[in-house]
């Protein structure tokens, strides 16, 4: 047989496998879309009512979700909208820390407009186990400090670790990883109360989000 | 000596003796769990070995996903073995990974959504890992589908256990508890499994990080090392 006949059957033969696999994993998508989509969602949820608690909003808060881009911000990735009865109560700020020890630390503060920080989870990081992943939850509730503490531009010379002169408490054996929270939750909340507070329009000019 | 005094001797037959071999069921599970551990003896998979094994919940999580690929593709390729053109056998073996692979990340994804998140890229790994190629090439395509799919079970089980025990080790070690986050895995009724071994402010750091990883394996492998050496001792 030729090597050409040969070649031509294996590479039929090869298209047909990568076919049938490709039909059984489009069944397994078609299958598990719905679920994991709900599971997606009932995570974003939860996530959102530990920075914002229920008693803030009203509304589809899911559904504010905003994309932000602005190149005086790179560190503000998504806004989220609270409001009760038709009146702005909070938002919930998707934000990335790149100063982290092993790289860039994702986090969700949930702020008023007038700067309470409501609450701060780390959704995703690179830190060390045993050392920076203390910015967990499960792990620790050291990110909690941040809830109920006002941002204004009199207290914002105290929002900086302790090693540096404020009033946020470091780990053990590991500061550049607080600092590196702690400064990316200052920034978020001066935007909120400066750049936010003044222009509340730009939020229109934000792109949804999905 | 004459020959009427001479005490008749008994013609005795000797029968055979029957040498019981251990049933092949038998010899798949011991080898792949013991003797013939994908982990422990071919060292074959030591990237997600090491690098997930710090808790028992993501030692578990990926030992299970590797278990039932193994099975899944074993049965596949065994179920095919006949019709699988030799000259390809390989780039068909991936793609029957690669599918079983796919399919157990979705599956993760919309059941086991916190373990898929802190597995993260070492579920698709999977496909890379020596074990399951291995099984695919040394025993699925030339044995029976029944045998294959029970060898992917076994050698999936021995991956499981390597897994499971430097996990534990770690987080013994590492946390002072064990079974931590099984909840994350098997729901909320997992909560109450955590155990606190040991009472400490903080563990012993270097033991859930990666250079710790390498030391517990190296201690896992003596003891196995030991157990097999004081067992050939006493045959």
């Amino acid at each position: 047989m030729k090597a050409s006949v040969i070649t031509t059957r294996y590479a039929l033969i090869l298209g047909a496998i990568a076919l049938i696999c490709t039909a059984i994993l489009v069944g397994v998508y078609l299958l598990t879309r719905g679920t994991i989509n709900d599971v997606v969602e009932k995570q974003q949820r939860s996530l959102l009512l530990e920075v914002v608690p229920q008693a803030h909003f009203d509304n589809d808060f899911l559904a504010t979700c905003k994309i932000i881009d602005l190149p005086e911000a790179p560190f503000l990735n998504k806004i989220y909208i609270a409001k009760k009865a038709d009146n702005l109560t909070a938002y919930a700020i998707q934000a990335t820390a790149p100063d982290g020890y092993s790289g860039n630390i994702v986090l969700l503060i949930g702020i008023t407009p007038v700067g309470t920080i409501l609450g701060v989870r780390t959704l995703e990081h690179q830190e060390t186990p045993g050392l920076g992943d203390k910015i967990e939850i499960r792990i620790s509730d050291w990110v909690t400090q941040f809830t109920g503490i006002l941002f204004n531009e009199e207290t914002e010379s105290s929002w900086k670790v302790k090693k540096d002169g404020g009033q946020f408490d470091q780990f053990t054996g590991a500061t550049i990883t607080p600092r590196a929270v702690v400064n990316n939750v200052r920034q978020s909340a001066k935007w909120t109360v400066t750049e936010l507070k003044q222009h509340p329009e730009i939020i229109n000019s934000f792109v949804n989000c999905g | 000596m004459t020959k009427e005094n001479q005490i008749p001797i008994k013609q005795i037959e000797i029968e055979p003796v029957k040498i019981v071999e251990p049933s092949i069921w038998k010899t798949l599970f011991t080898q792949g769990v013991w003797s013939n551990n994908g982990a422990l003896v071919q060292l074959l998979g030591l990237c997600p070995l090491l690098a997930v094994s710090n808790n028992v919940t993501n030692a578990l999580g990926l030992g299970i996903a590797t278990l039932f690929v193994l099975i899944t593709t074993n049965t596949v390729v065994s179920s095919f073995r006949k019709v699988i053109p030799h000259d390809i056998r390989i780039p068909i073996y991936v793609m029957i990974i690669a599918t079983a692979v796919t399919a157990i990340q979705l599956l993760m994804n919309a059941f086991a959504y916190s373990v898929y998140q802190s597995l993260g890229i070492f579920i698709p790994l999977i496909v890379t890992n020596c074990i399951v190629i291995g099984r695919s090439e040394a025993f699925a395509s030339r044995n029976s589908v029944l045998h294959s799919a029970f060898d992917g079970f076994a050698t999936g089980l021995g991956m499981l256990f390597s897994l499971v025990i430097l996990g534990a080790l770690r987080e013994i070690l590492g946390n002072g508890t064990l079974f931590d986050g099984l909840d994350l895995l098997f729901g909320e009724w997992a909560k109450s499994w955590r155990i606190d071994l040991l009472h400490l402010d903080s563990g012993l750091l270097f033991a859930i990080l990666p250079p710790g990883a390498f030391i517990g394996l190296g201690f896992v492998l003596a003891i196995k090392n030991g157990i097999d050496y004081r067992k050939k001792k006493k045959l």
